[in-house]
């Protein structure tokens, strides 16, 4: 069981310090004109995080304690192809389809 | 004109409902799962509003970790969210701060992503549109993230685990990826990322994530730089 106090306290705080993030720099610079070498840099934002984001999540699931699964490897493979060449819808589909059918099949 | 902004965003999201649901129903499951009420999964949902840090927030507690290590951690993987913030400064910083703090409550990985590659497709895009854009994207995608929590809370066990639903995670964060590959440093940037990620896996949760997001952005604009030289210095020696 998850003590109420531990519950209140923490999801308060998450709720402030996560808003925080978010308005800090629309919150507080927002009518400021921003340096050329961070707008080059914020080009890369998306593909500095996004890529980190889903490499542990592919390789290291928590689904199967961490262990390498290799129909979700191949149906993050397959998910990319897609996304690359025909359409986000698809590739949703396609991820998800592929994982079943490895499942099913390996 | 900001009206047709609105809908547009509205209907450019519409893919990522497909990742919405399934991430929402199952924080309402899992949630349900570790021993939370009904009014506490909803009031994380809606306080927070990040997946990723809910489920953060959920295993920790699950794991009696004092409340300051589970904040941090929580927190740090909400860190990205301060590059999102920055990057939408061109383009909706001049709005009044009341409107700001509702885009900043807002803000969320698909929001941030279908808005931003949107502006930068389309820089004739007003100031005015650009707001009504980002609204038009949330207003899809809020009311589906607070619904489905819901229905994940109120159905709690019944979905079967053979469904793999986490898995509609990283698969989501592929299909918003893959198509800002649109130059040789986007790519380059996308593979050090990866790179990165594997070699800080030992790093505490978040920290890693942080740490491989930088060394990829460097990487891209130092490549977008050595490019931008070698494309000066050719049509210098053209010239001469």
């Amino acid at each position: 069981m998850i003590d109420d106090a531990t519950f209140w306290t923490l999801t308060v705080l998450l709720g402030i310090g996560t808003f925080l993030i978010r308005f800090s720099f629309l919150g507080f610079f927002g009518r400021r004109q921003l340096p050329d070498w961070v707008v080059l840099h914020l080009k890369y934002v998306g593909v500095g995080v996004l890529p980190a984001m889903v490499t542990p999540l592919v390789l290291w699931p928590q689904a199967t304690g961490g262990e390498t699964d290799p129909a979700r490897v191949i149906a993050a493979l397959v998910t990319f192809l897609v996304a690359l060449r025909l359409s986000v819808t698809g590739a949703l589909l396609a991820g998800m389809g592929t994982l079943y059918l490895m499942q099913a099949l390996l | 004109m900001t009206r047709k902004a609105f809908w547009q965003g509205y209907r450019d999201c519409a893919p990522f409902i497909a990742v919405v649901v399934p991430f929402s129903l199952l924080f309402g499951v899992v949630a349900r799962d570790a021993g939370l009420d009904l009014l506490q999964v909803m009031a994380m949902a809606v306080l927070v509003i990040a997946g990723a840090s809910q489920f953060t927030a959920l295993a920790l507690l699950q794991e009696h970790a004092p409340v300051f290590i589970a904040l941090i951690a929580a927190l740090a993987v909400n860190l990205r969210m301060a590059l999102y913030s920055a990057a939408l400064v061109p383009h909706v910083g001049h709005a009044r701060l009341g409107i700001r703090a509702l885009m900043a409550y807002l803000m969320v990985d698909q929001a941030y992503a279908v808005a931003v590659k949107t502006y930068e497709e389309k820089p004739g895009m007003s100031r005015a549109e650009k707001v009504a854009y980002y609204f038009g994207v949330m207003a899809l995608i809020c009311p589906f993230w607070y619904g489905c929590t819901l229905i994940g809370a109120l159905v709690g066990t019944a979905i079967p685990t053979s469904l793999q639903l986490d898995f509609a995670a990283p698969v989501c964060f592929i299909a918003i990826a893959a198509p800002l590959l649109r130059s040789l440093p986007h790519m380059l940037a996308a593979a050090v990322s990866v790179g990165c990620a594997i070699l800080f896996a030992g790093f505490p949760a978040g920290l890693g994530l942080i740490a491989a997001a930088l060394v990829a952005m460097l990487v891209g604009a130092q490549a977008e730089l050595a490019l931008r030289r070698r494309a000066a210095r050719r049509e210098a020696e053209g010239r001469a």
